[in-house]
């Protein structure tokens, strides 16, 4: 049904593009627009039925078929009224601008200045069709530069399968380590860039917040084969349970709903007067004791009662600095 | 099929596009072979189809008039300054800043819209080398189901409606919103607009959004009021900047996340034995006191007494103790 439509959408930026160029290679062509090389002479042949109306001789748009099946290049003649691509609509004119600015927000000093011009020539070719990008706002988060250039770095090793050495901070335990991994893939989720890798240190499959790491260093050494690893799921969350992980059952007031937000949670039940009870896991006991001191009044540890009294004595050993 | 419709839209499309006049449909007729083949009822319809699948590639037919005097027979064209994209000229670097943009998105409707983009800036001349420029492009993610619908709505000024949880509410509410602009921040999407049943400016975080997206409304049915600053009514969304500074003890070899924001300010005369003291930079004083409370007992406030207060406050309630009144 579409097909007709999305084969005019792609003559309509082919034939433009062969008029700027003289002649091209059908691979280049094919490379440059994203197209099949067997659908771009397919393409031609339509082309070979289309000119001015009436279709006299002389009308008719001139494909060189003798050139392409015999040197595989393109050339196009007789359509001189084809010779400038369809105007950006706003989906492509808002999604291409709003890009720049994210760029332009991450860019060096020497590189804004650019990024700049580039945008105000292409806001003066949208036009219209570009206002839509005024109504968007983009902000990096403040570590953003940096955390991109790692997230190149790291792709790299992944690409060239080398082995990386991490300085890494692991805020449950408040430890900065050193570990040698072998790189599987860089993910984003939920906001933030994480390295899938496998941790020689751990002996396991590890997930590496980009924001975490103090220091990458892409190390000569090829990675290990690891066969029986997979990437992650992520479509489930960043924080994948396991049944070992600590079952907790919180009682949080309104002002502290948000925690079932921010963690993966289990069950949910609203309580009167705006609370919420929820039941969560916790792989590490100390991450529950930080959250519960950040809570103060506004979370209730209902079981296990026993972890109870170690929030309790932490919070009192803490509280004793203060006396 | 497709290769003689395709003809067709294009025969069409440069019939149109030539033309410095109106086309009647009697004369598209005689001169797009595919209608003048056809009957009259199956012309008619073939048209109107046409017509609509080039104007969704977006391409402008216009409808006028031949005689103004005489308003009977309608008549098409194709604006050749509507219709192509104006001159663009871009300096190599400039051209790869545009290759590393097309890379930004990694929303699938998005990266799409923007590869759509970069072959309409190829085909009108420009090459594109990425590495003529050495930067490393960011990356916008959007996994928020409501992103596109949302995204749509604003760049089509639709009004809409969804189900959406504030942080506290214990249930989901139907809300109606004229989608004014969308804002990133900190990695989460936010929808900024006029929510009709309270007649006010509200942002919605779109991972609140529950359920679908509908349309409440024709697209462009309403307008953004002028001067509408979006980066002002969304200030609230950004941290506040890390301005301040806080007096702490730090036990040697802990508070590893805080040392990364801190200078060492030496002990005076020992007045703390086994701590480091040290000035942190911080933005908000309630995430201070959250990061604060993070290392247990071994970070202590000294000052300022904000910080200090609420962190004992909240280690007063976890201990059990009730506020000394």
């Amino acid at each position: 049904m579409s097909g007709a439509r999305e084969q005019v959408a792609r003559l309509l930026a082919l034939v433009p593009y062969i008029q700027a160029r003289q002649e091209v290679p059908l691979e280049q062509a094919a490379a440059d627009l994203g197209v099949r090389p067997d659908q771009i002479v397919k393409d031609l042949n339509v082309l070979w039925f289309c000119g001015l109306p009436g279709l006299e001789m002389g009308d008719l748009i001139d494909v060189d078929m003798e050139a392409l099946e015999g040197e595989g290049v393109i050339r196009v003649s007789n359509a001189d009224y084809l010779s400038r691509p369809l105007r950006l609509d706003s989906s492509e004119a808002s999604a291409l601008i709003v890009a720049l600015r994210a760029l332009r927000e991450g860019a060096e000093d020497d590189v804004r200045p650019i990024v700049d011009r580039t945008l105000h020539k292409l806001e003066a070719a949208a036009g219209e069709g570009g206002a839509v990008a005024a109504r968007v706002d983009i902000r990096l988060p403040e570590q953003q530069a940096r955390v991109d250039e790692l997230r190149a770095r790291l792709s790299g090793a992944v690409d060239q399968r080398r082995q990386v050495r991490l300085d890494y901070y692991v805020p449950t335990r408040d430890e900065s380590t050193r570990r040698v991994v072998d790189p599987l893939r860089v993910v984003s989720a939920e906001g933030h860039t994480y390295l899938d890798a496998y941790c020689h240190v751990a002996e396991g499959q590890r997930l590496f917040r980009l924001d975490r790491i103090s220091a990458a260093e892409v190390l000569d050494t090829p990675v290990e084969r690891h066969t029986d690893l997979e990437p992650r799921d992520l479509a489930a969350g960043i924080f994948q349970a396991s049944g070992d992980d600590l079952l907790v059952t919180l009682r949080l007031s309104a002002s502290a709903r948000w925690v079932a937000e921010y963690y993966p949670v289990e069950h949910t039940r609203n309580e009167r007067g705006g609370g919420l009870t929820v039941r969560m896991r916790f792989g590490d006991p100390a991450l529950l004791t930080q959250l519960m001191l950040r809570l103060g009044a506004s979370a209730e540890l209902v079981e296990p009662l026993e972890l109870a009294e170690d929030v309790r004595g932490a919070a009192l050993e803490a509280l004793a600095n203060y006396s | 099929m497709t290769a003689r419709k395709s003809e067709r839209l294009l025969n069409l499309l440069i019939t149109l596009l030539v033309s410095r006049s109106y086309v009647t449909k009697e004369r598209l007729r005689t001169v797009v072979e595919a209608y003048r083949e056809a009957g009259d009822d199956a012309f008619e319809k073939m048209f109107e189809r046409d017509k609509e699948e080039l104007r969704s590639l977006g391409i402008p037919i216009e409808v006028g008039f031949l005689d103004r005097a005489f308003e009977d027979e309608p008549g098409y064209r194709i604006e050749r300054s509507a219709f192509e994209l104006p001159d663009i000229d871009l300096a190599p670097e400039e051209a790869a800043v545009i290759g590393l943009a097309a890379r930004v998105w990694q929303h699938a409707g998005l990266a799409a819209a923007t590869s759509d983009a970069l072959v309409k800036l190829k085909a009108a001349g420009v090459s594109v080398d990425r590495a003529a420029l050495n930067v490393v492009q960011p990356q916008l993610t959007a996994e928020e189901s409501a992103f596109e619908p949302l995204w749509e709505a604003t760049r089509t000024r639709t009004p809409v409606r969804f189900r959406y949880r504030t942080s506290s509410a214990a249930r989901a509410v139907l809300r109606h919103v004229q989608p004014w602009g969308v804002v990133s921040s900190r990695g989460r999407w936010y929808v900024v607009g006029h929510d009709t049943d309270r007649g006010a400016t509200r942002v919605f975080r779109l991972s609140r959004v529950q359920g679908e997206v509908l349309s409440d409304g024709p697209p462009g049915t309403f307008d953004v009021p002028a001067g509408t600053d979006l980066r002002a009514i969304t200030r609230s969304l950004a941290p506040p900047p890390a301005d301040r500074t806080a007096e702490v003890l730090v036990r040697p070899g802990a508070g590893h996340g805080l040392r990364r924001h801190a200078e060492p300010l030496g002990d005076e005369a020992g007045a703390h034995p086994g701590w480091d003291r040290l000035a942190v930079r911080y933005g908000g004083s309630d995430a201070f006191a959250d990061e604060v409370l993070g290392y247990c007992a071994d970070v202590v406030v000294l000052a300022p007494a904000e910080v200090r207060e609420s962190v004992v406050r909240r280690l007063r309630e976890a201990a059990g103790k009730q506020e000394p009144s």
